[in-house]
């Protein structure tokens, strides 16, 4: 069996659609540098189905790869690192929006 | 064009009711998700990578002024002051908030437009030929068919749960400038033997994972049976079109899979079954949507002023050679406007921008704009005296590049920048090739050049039919793009070839641009366009130019 990979939680937010990411004390933040890093798989199930009980907050949440970097966990993937900074044609999105929300 | 009556208001505003009641439930919690995005869906609403996206239609490409303003309204007031002119001849906002969308739906109404059934398994926004009207080769206005298709397919209760998407191109000339041979249905407008004026019908054309150009289903069907000959189409493809699989939903597996025999057998018997039904009304209400389509009333005064503003600038005369094409009516030209500035974002438009093609329509286009798939805007009734002062407020507005047809005039779809389903980034991969060609400026030189990008294998792109397409994927974790050659999206629709192995994001435009500056070596004449180099050589001498130390390697 494959071993298991650490992951964080994350989804779009619910009014904004921007990505969020489900952090340790269980806030949605827009920051994946303060998301939980699962590195325990039945853990990670455990979070995405607590993640998907908060319907009226979120859409569509997933478990993402992610490893531990100097600032707390950061992408594996390209795609998940695009959604870390917004669009690459205009200063849009995270790049521009970086501050902390609840 | 085709105003919105009493019927159609009414349909639309009970719409948005309907919408901001199930956003409303959504975001108090009633709705989940699973719930909600079949009706977000349904009303082109979707959720993307960094935020949501509302996809509007315009229907077969056509805008009055009035609706090009509320489109720039809606970008400032509740997005980024932007839209992104898409290859269905729609314009996508890439930052709605959710509790904000009900409003800008409300505000599209308010000028007779919607995003209902951009989205979904239904038949999709009617895509026309951009220069419908216009074009000196053309027979008739194909908008008049479009808009009956629009009212026909918009919430048929028969078909708002097809087996996939349905997508429906229409073009009334004989130089197809609307992909018509990669749609499920493309109609041509064509003469009979007795000359009366009805439709090729073409089938099972598609792009995506699964390329596949069109097949004639009937050569000839008159006027007075198109509609129950579509309905007969979609309702043969509703029962035996494929539910199991997703990727083998679409009409042109049906048909593949069927055989056009069995397929045209089966449409005939349900064709016959169904047209008593179509007891003339629809042909009443044809001949009414046929007046609002009547041609603007044409003026006959001296072209003199162009000439002499061609002889005296020669920006503006390269921009008139490359943005021009024939008008049916004498002195007239078609405008295509560039939204492809060397640099920017293939199918972007400002607000500003929108506005001022918007004032131009009305000051000198007859009130017309129009949408085409390639993501450029046309003024298409514009007289030749008038160019001069058109060119001129383009060129404030940062809209007046030369390069239609060339190959800085890249599609690309939004890629992983902004959709969900991409694999890998399509903008700034044409920035940057389009960049490198202004700096070589050989353009001009290179002519007619289809570049065509998509940043997944869904192919919104339509990189299959570019004499160049490419194709963005995820090759373990790193983003990596295929080049196919020798696509064309025309009456001669074929499908390209896969060049060889895929190159990395710093490796493509070099690849580009050594294929580009490769054909002007094997060109036989200036006159020989890539595409005519293509077919006479094929491919080898291209891929030999792709991948040179292979080549050596091979040698050795």
């Amino acid at each position: 069996m494959p071993r298991f990979t650490p992951k964080v939680v994350t989804a779009n937010a619910l009014l904004a659609g921007d990505a969020v990411w489900l952090t340790e004390d269980d806030r949605w933040s827009p920051l994946m540098s303060e998301a939980e890093l699962i590195t325990d798989e039945a853990h990670a199930d455990l979070r995405l189905l607590q993640a998907r009980a908060r319907a009226s907050e979120i859409a569509g949440p997933y478990l993402a790869d992610a490893r531990m970097g100097d600032d707390g966990p950061e992408p594996v993937h390209f795609r998940e690192a695009f959604r870390t900074t917004g669009p690459s044609n205009y200063p849009h999105g995270k790049q521009v929006e970086t501050q902390s929300r609840t | 064009m085709y105003i919105y009556n009493d019927f159609d208001e009414n349909f639309v505003r009970t719409r948005v009711a309907q919408f901001r009641g199930q956003v409303e439930r959504r975001i108090d919690g009633s709705l989940t998700e699973d719930e909600f995005k079949p009706l977000r869906l349904m009303n082109g609403l979707y959720l993307q990578l960094h935020a949501y996206m509302l996809r509007v239609a315009v229907p077969y490409g056509t805008l009055n002024p009035a609706q090009m303003r509320q489109l720039a309204y809606i970008a400032d007031r509740w997005d980024k002051g932007y839209g992104h002119f898409t290859t269905r001849q729609n314009i996508q906002y890439n930052w709605p908030k959710l509790g904000d969308v009900p409003d800008m739906l409300e505000a599209l109404a308010d000028v007779g437009m919607h995003a209902i059934q951009t989205s979904g398994n239904t038949i999709r926004n009617v895509t026309a030929d951009h220069f419908a009207g216009a074009a000196a080769d053309e027979i008739e206005d194909p908008r008049a068919i479009a808009e009956l298709l629009r009212q026909w397919s918009t919430d048929h209760p028969e078909f708002q749960f097809l087996p996939r998407k349905f997508k429906i191109a229409v073009t009334g000339a004989a130089e197809d400038r609307a992909v018509t041979r990669a749609h499920d249905i493309g109609l041509v407008v064509v003469r009979n033997d007795a000359g009366e004026i009805g439709y090729q019908v073409i089938v099972g054309g598609g792009l995506g994972r699964t390329p596949m150009v069109g097949k004639v289903l009937r050569e000839f069907v008159s006027k007075a049976d198109l509609l129950a000959y579509v309905e007969a189409i979609v309702s043969v493809y509703n029962l035996l079109g494929r539910r199991d699989n997703k990727y083998k939903a679409r009409i042109k597996i049906t048909l593949h899979e069927n055989g056009i025999e069995t397929i045209r057998d089966l449409v005939e018997e349900r064709f016959v079954a169904i047209r008593e039904g179509f007891n003339g009304y629809d042909q009443e209400l044809l001949a009414e949507i046929e007046k609002s389509f009547a041609p603007p009333a044409f003026v006959t005064k001296s072209t003199d002023g162009y000439e002499a503003a061609r002889l005296a600038n020669p920006a503006f005369r390269s921009w008139s050679d490359t943005n021009l094409t024939a008008h049916k009516a004498p002195g007239y030209a078609i405008v295509s406007i560039s939204i492809k500035k060397h640099g920017a974002t293939p199918g972007d438009a400002t607000s500003d921008q929108m506005r001022v093609m918007a004032d131009l329509a009305e000051q000198y286009g007859h009130g017309e704009l129009r949408i085409s798939h390639e993501q450029n805007v046309i003024l298409p009734h514009v007289h030749q005296s008038d160019l001069p002062a058109i060119y001129a407020a383009l060129r404030k507005a940062d809209l007046a590049t030369a390069n239609i047809g060339l190959a800085s005039d890249i599609i690309a779809c939004p890629g992983m920048d902004y959709c969900a389903l991409a694999t890998a980034r399509s903008i700034p991969i044409a920035q940057q090739i389009a960049t490198r060609f202004d700096e070589l400026k050989i353009e001009h030189d290179v002519g007619p050049l289809k570049i065509k990008i998509s940043g997944c294998i869904n192919a919104c792109g339509h990189h299959h039919v570019g004499h160049i397409g490419i194709l963005g994927l995820d090759r373990a974790g790193v983003e990596n793009y295929q080049i196919t050659l020798g696509g064309d999206g025309t009456q001669t629709t074929t499908i390209g070839e896969r060049a060889g192995p895929g190159f990395s994001a710093e490796e493509i435009v070099p690849a580009i641009e050594r294929l580009v500056t490769g054909y002007l070596d094997l060109r036989s004449s200036k006159e020989e366009t890539f595409l005519q180099t293509y077919r006479r050589l094929g491919l080898p001498p291209f891929k030999a130019i792709l991948y040179p130390s292979e080549d050596k390697a091979d040698a050795a």
